[in-house]
């Protein structure tokens, strides 16, 4: 009897071990070379110098806490910069946003002339990497910087031109993954919803937007994170600290500076993370809904 | 409303939905579509609904034609099988979004909702989200959806399939009250002919995309039209049987290898017009008897009160309802009678009765 009741008490244990507590201890030791690696960035942007992750002072003692590292924020450039990478980061999230919702709902719903070309054309396109369009774009922005107004915001070496050329680039991946999720709602709610006296347009904005909103919030921050953090497309067509990005500049600081400001460069790149951390929090709510079943990406 | 359909198809490309349906619903009427899956009951439905643009002909409401008219428009409601829920509101939401449309005044849109939930039994609800809802709690919220306009028709489109069987029992009586109370002209879709039965004023049964018929519940039992009529309609469907109709000292014969049953003169004689003829007779109007046509019995399926009995006379299978006390079982030597004041004659080649014009 006392023996049955023990036997059953550890098989249970085990199991919630098993099933509980074992995937957290795996999770953190595959994470952990980058928790590691981000906990050296954080001591690092603080301190003069580190020895692994110890913070060290001048003369090798422990300490040595310092602001020195953040002085480049007193820098306008850095500003300028910031405010590049911001507005492209946030152009993409609208430009690749409304025009993917637009075009994904389209492409689930209706039946246009050329509406299966425009779809193997999708496809193929997200098989070009940017690297292999360089020079085309490049072409084409010469052209874009010639035509008078727009060519003053959308040309080559104006960031609205990496912003434009950004947004083209993403928007095969955008407009397909929003037509898969238009996809995944069924018909029926629509036509009860024309039947119920709403127009197309606030069939599209009232049901079926909030329906996607999971799959919005995915396709923002993706798009976020490319716009913030891209190198290739504003390194390549711009020239000159007025319009470069935030990595772009990373990428001269650097490149400038001697070795012994790691510590310094380590400090820019926490800047640099900072919007994203936060643009993260406000969108894990319905990006978390995804993975629990909320809608579903697909053909 | 009246609502009059007039050679009302839909096609895509050379694929046809719909075909030259013609139908007259009168006002407070409940029609029910009735067909197997793929015969074209949705296809009509929305063009009725006004989602689907007809390819030709007029639908008319009122007198009115309104091919044209938006859906919103058309002061309908509608029922999905799927329901269909707005999966982000809640119950009071779903309901009242119909009158929120309308820019109705906020007391009278939360009265009206309100009533119409009490009406359908899930007042106390209202703020539950559809997911937290059971299948039946569902099918009241989009029947409260569909009922708040007060519309002037209101569509089913198989709106019972989803729930389970006991549930469909009792939301069907529950429709047919609300409807009889509410006097709402219907259209009610459905492939289960035990719902169109108990349900229809009067049913439009379809195939292919086609109206075969368009008559009340008992017509269309009694005398069915086509042999695809005599056997949709009617649980365990008609037994057929190729025969030849003759008359023989002043009475009518059926006849073909093992059989051999004398048949009503109305009948028998409209049916030996015919050199050769179906005849279908339903598994009630047989019986096991003392006297009649001799068979083995084939197979014995309980079906609770009766038992359903296969016959094999002479080759063909006949289906029988029989009393369960008789204990018959495989391989018994049996001998049937057939009640031929039912019997229906179908014309083989075209399908159409040989009785009923
Ligand atoms: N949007 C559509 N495009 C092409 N064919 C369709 C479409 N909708 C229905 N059909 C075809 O029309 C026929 C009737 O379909 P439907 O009205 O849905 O049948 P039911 O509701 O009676 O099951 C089917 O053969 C179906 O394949
Ligand atoms: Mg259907």
């Amino acid at each position: 009897m006392t023996t049955g009741t023990i036997e059953t008490g550890r098989k249970a244990g085990l199991q919630r071990f098993l099933g509980q507590t074992l995937p957290y201890i795996l999770l953190i030791i595959t994470i952990l070379p980058i928790i590691i690696g981000y906990a050296w960035i954080l001591i690092a942007t603080f301190s003069v110098r580190t020895e692994g992750l110890v913070p060290k002072d001048a003369n090798g003692n422990i300490g040595g806490f310092t602001l020195q590292n953040w002085s480049f924020l007193n820098d306008p450039m850095i500003w300028r910069a910031t405010l590049n990478s911001f507005t492209i980061a946030i152009g993409m999230v609208i430009g690749v946003g409304v025009v993917s919702t637009l075009m994904g709902y389209a492409l689930s719903r209706m039946n246009f002339a050329g509406r299966k070309g425009l779809l193997g054309m999708i496809i193929v396109l997200q098989a070009f990497r940017a690297e292999m369009l360089l020079i085309a774009i490049f072409q084409v922005l010469v052209f874009i910087a010639g035509i008078p107004l727009i060519g003053k915001s959308f040309g080559f070496n104006t960031v609205g031109g990496v912003a434009f050329v950004m947004i083209a680039l993403q928007l095969p991946l955008g407009v397909w993954l929003m037509k898969g999720f238009f996809d995944n709602i069924s018909w029926d709610m629509e036509r009860a919803a024309l039947i119920d006296g709403a127009s197309r347009f606030r069939v599209w904005w009232e049901i079926i937007i909030p329906l996607i909103k999971p799959g919005i919030a995915a396709l923002a921050i993706f798009n976020f994170i490319q716009g913030w953090s891209n190198y290739l497309i504003a390194a390549t067509f711009t020239i000159g600290t007025k319009v470069s990005t935030l990595p772009v500049f990373l990428n001269q600081f650097s490149g400038d500076t001697s070795l012994a400001s790691w510590n310094s460069v380590a400090a820019l790149g926490m800047f640099q993370l900072i919007p994203v951390m936060i643009f993260f929090i406000f969108t894990q709510e319905a990006l978390l809904s995804i993975y629990g079943g909320g809608a579903k990406g697909g053909v | 409303m009246k609502v009059e359909l007039e050679n009302l198809s839909k096609r895509w490309g050379n694929v046809y939905g719909a075909r030259g349906v013609d139908l007259d619903i009168k006002d407070g009427e409940f029609v029910v579509f009735l067909g197997p899956s793929g015969c074209g009951k949705t296809t009509t439905l929305l063009m009725v609904a006004g989602i689907y643009k007809p390819s030709e002909g007029l639908i008319h409401f009122d007198g009115q034609v309104v091919n044209t008219v938006a859906p919103k428009d058309r002061n309908i409601g509608m029922v999905f099988q799927s329901y269909a829920l707005y999966p982000h509101m809640d119950v009071f939401h779903n309901i009242s979004y119909p009158l929120k449309l309308q820019k109705a005044p906020k007391a009278e849109m939360e009265e009206r909702t309100q009533r119409v939930a009490d009406m359908m039994g899930i007042g106390h609800l209202m703020e539950r989200k559809p997911a937290m809802l059971s299948g039946g709690q569902q099918q009241r919220v989009a029947l409260g959806r569909a009922l708040v306009k007060e519309p002037g028709l209101l569509l089913f489109d198989e709106p019972l399939s989803n729930l389970d069987a006991r549930l469909r029992l009792s939301m069907r009586s529950e429709i047919k009250r609300l409807q009889l109370e509410l006097g709402i002209t219907s259209i009610y879709v459905t492939h289960d002919q035990v719902e169109a039965m108990t349900m229809a004023d009067r049913i439009a049964v379809m195939k292919d995309g086609q109206l075969q018929a368009f008559a009340t519940p008992e017509e269309l039992y009694d005398r069915p039209r086509t042999m695809f009529i005599g056997g949709f309609v009617g649980n365990p469907p008609m037994n057929f049987a190729e025969v030849a109709v003759s008359r023989r000292n002043d009475s009518f014969h059926a006849r073909r290898e093992g059989l051999d049953v004398v048949v009503p003169s109305d009948r028998g004689e409209k049916a030996s017009a015919s050199d050769k003829g179906i005849m279908g007779i339903r598994p009630e109007d047989v019986t096991i008897a003392d006297e009649g046509v001799s068979g083995e019995v084939f197979v014995v399926e309980p079906l609770g009160r009766d038992h359903l009995v296969t016959v094999d006379i002479a080759g063909i299978y006949v289906h029988v309802l029989a009393d369960p006390a008789l204990g018959l079982h495989i391989g018994d030597k049996v001998k049937v009678n057939f009640n031929t004041s039912k019997v229906q004659f179908f014309n083989p080649e075209t399908e159409q009765s040989l009785l009923w014009a």
